[in-house]
């Protein structure tokens, strides 16, 4: 399931941990980035390298909602807003309202074309441009309206 | 005369990330100099002398932590740097980062030459993407000069620096949840003790410091003892148990403000003067009416509640170690401070307290996971209008019940996520009572669900 050269990246991992348990979030990160989710089989495959049980990388994985498993699928671009104090002090409900009726989908779920996924985010640590967005792992700062149209017509095309 | 920043003094200049920079500036002859003339006890010793206390939240003297760590271990002994910043309405340690990632580094090498670390592994929270490239490529750059790796500079001193991002949960930053989390394992903080200088990071000693406190390490190796000193404020002498507030501090400055920004300030300014005369004063021609004065766990103060015998209000603490205590806050925290006008609800703001530490509990204690649950449950049916008169002590006595501190949970969540509950009712009850009267729903109440989509 996981190509030969993700293997690897993987395995390149485990020189710099005492253990190769560690090297657990690295691995699912390098999968879930590429493949957009982490199904059973992959993390199956991650514990043969890691010389773990699958159910040990299942229960670090199922810990932090951030990664999709099985029967998920993340969109090419993953848009976080913001809900945090900061944000919601300057308009950060409001957005995620506007960003769910421009994208047509809720938080938490993929358009159908599979290019976002919307979903909202505790604080980002971008307060200094609240209400502020992930795209991805970038910050994008001082969201209105417009702005929010712009980057979603970005992210359309 | 105005403060002339220290930490932040490189965060304007173009490349400010970059290793060739740094060094122009002076970078890296600290560490240079130590290597070549200090023996490590002397640079624990400076720390320690220092004053210095961890910049992270709980304020912990930062050269004592290290002393902590037994004496000739064989080792490995292992750094972990917390760059898990996640407290609400806190970005210092970004800015840091992305910024002048060099700062941190010279003070993690320094710190590892201290108590004698080969390794240490920065942990890195997953939404600062700019950051932790900004710090590969400075981890980089100082193994292509010869200053990370084998034998550095022939003084027979080695360190590796390991890159770990996390994956968006907010109990990484507790100091054991990020060692089981950097370990590959659910982030479920550990009993202490035994603490992390014992026995931490794959069961060895470890040290686990804040990103600020290294950059801070830093300038006190390179201007000493009395330049940290003469900035911040001295222990009080009627109080035997305060280590002081010394040093600069990086302030973030975020809500109903003009201009939110962070600011370096010698430790001790009030809440008013950072507000009117750093963030540009309350935006919109407003008042301010509440502040979180330390990142959410810390609690609020109320704008126009009089201090005891005196003219001056909550709005003037200072921000030091023991000002937000005087008031029945928490501590000082992260010194992220959110401002709140007046035209703004306390019901939808504990909503958005509460929601946060209700999605952000680990779960692995039931009076944490369960009563963050509540607290958030009681919140949004006050917010829809439907809150019941005895609500508002429900709340107080569970935020009371929950935490390190009435000895019901393994680590300080549970305390955060009761301390803005207690804080704000406490605080503000006439106006939660006059919203349970009313019957008013919330703006917000018809759009959003009531508890997170995931």
């Amino acid at each position: 399931m996981l190509s030969e050269d993700l293997k690897n990246r993987i395995r390149a991992y485990i020189p710099m941990y005492p253990r190769k348990q560690a090297v657990t979030l690295p691995a699912l990160h390098l999968v879930h980035d590429e493949l957009r989710t982490v199904s059973n089989e992959a993390i199956v495959e991650i514990a043969e390298i890691l010389d773990l049980h699958p159910s040990e990388v299942s229960d670090a994985m199922t810990f932090y909602e951030f990664f999709k498993g099985e029967g998920e699928k993340l969109g090419k671009t993953r848009l976080w807003v913001c809900r945090g104090l900061a944000c919601m002090l300057r308009g950060a409900y409001e957005l995620i309202e506007h960003c769910e009726h421009k994208i047509g989908v809720p938080c938490g779920r993929t358009t159908p074309d599979g290019k976002i996924t919307l979903e909202f985010a505790e604080c980002i640590g971008a307060c200094d441009g609240a209400p502020a967005c992930l795209r991805d792992d970038k910050h994008v700062m001082n969201v209105t309206p417009e702005k929010a149209d712009e980057l979603i017509a970005e992210l359309r095309r | 005369m105005p403060y002339e920043p220290i930490l932040l003094a490189r965060v304007a200049q173009p490349d400010s990330h970059r290793l060739e920079g740094y060094r122009a500036d002076g970078g890296y002859a600290t560490f240079e100099r130590a290597l070549k003339d200090l023996k490590p006890e002397q640079v624990v010793a400076q720390v320690k002398d220092s004053g210095l206390r961890g910049r992270g939240g709980a304020g912990f003297p930062t050269g004592l932590k290290w002393t902590f760590l037994p004496k000739d271990h064989p080792g490995p002994i292992y750094l972990c740097v917390n760059a898990d910043e996640s407290e609400p309405c806190t970005y210092n340690n970004r800015i840091l980062m992305e910024k002048d990632p060099h700062q941190v580094l010279e003070g993690i090498m320094l710190a590892c030459y201290a108590f004698k670390s080969q390794k240490a592994f920065f942990y890195v929270r997953y939404e600062y993407g700019d950051a932790f490239r900004t710090l590969q490529a400075a981890v980089d750059e100082l193994y292509a000069a010869g200053l990370l790796g084998q034998n550095i500079l022939g003084s027979g001193f080695t360190l590796d620096v390991v890159l770990h991002r996390g994956a968006g949960a907010y109990i990484c930053g507790e100091e054991t949840g990020l060692i089981e989390s950097l370990e590959g394992k659910r982030a479920w903080p550990r009993i202490k003790p035994p603490f992390p200088a014992i026995e931490g990071a794959f069961r060895k000693p470890t040290i686990v410091n804040n990103v600020e406190t290294l950059a801070c390490v830093t300038q006190i190796m390179k201007r000493g003892i009395d330049w940290f000193k003469s900035l911040g404020v001295p222990p009080d002498p009627k109080n035997p148990r305060d280590a002081g507030s010394y040093g600069p501090k990086l302030y973030t400055i975020a809500g109903h403000v003009n201009d939110p920004k962070c600011v370096e300030l010698p430790m001790g300014i009030t809440i008013r003067e950072l507000v009117e005369q750093h963030g540009g004063g309350v935006w919109k021609g407003r008042k301010a009416k509440a502040v979180n004065p330390g990142g959410l766990s810390m609690g609020y103060v109320n704008v126009e509640t009089k201090l005891k015998d005196s003219d001056l209000t909550e709005y003037d603490i200072p921000l030091d170690f023991n000002g937000p205590g005087r008031v029945a806050c928490l501590g000082l925290g992260t010194a992220a401070v959110t401002v709140i006008d007046d035209h703004t609800s306390m019901v939808d703001v504990l909503h958005n307290t509460c929601q946060f530490f209700s999605h952000e509990s680990c779960g692995q204690c039931t009076p944490c996971r369960e009563g963050t649950g509540w607290m958030l449950k009681i919140t949004d049916r006050m917010r829809r209008g439907q809150g019941r008169k005895e609500d508002l002590d429900i709340l107080v006595d569970v935020a009371d019940r929950i935490g390190i501190m009435p000895g019901t949970t393994i680590c300080g969540l549970a305390d955060g996520a009761g301390w803005p509950v207690k804080t704000a009712i406490r605080k503000f009850r006439a106006e939660f009572e006059a919203a349970i009267k009313s019957g008013e729903k919330s703006k917000y109440a018809k759009t959003l669900s009531v508890v997170g989509a995931h």
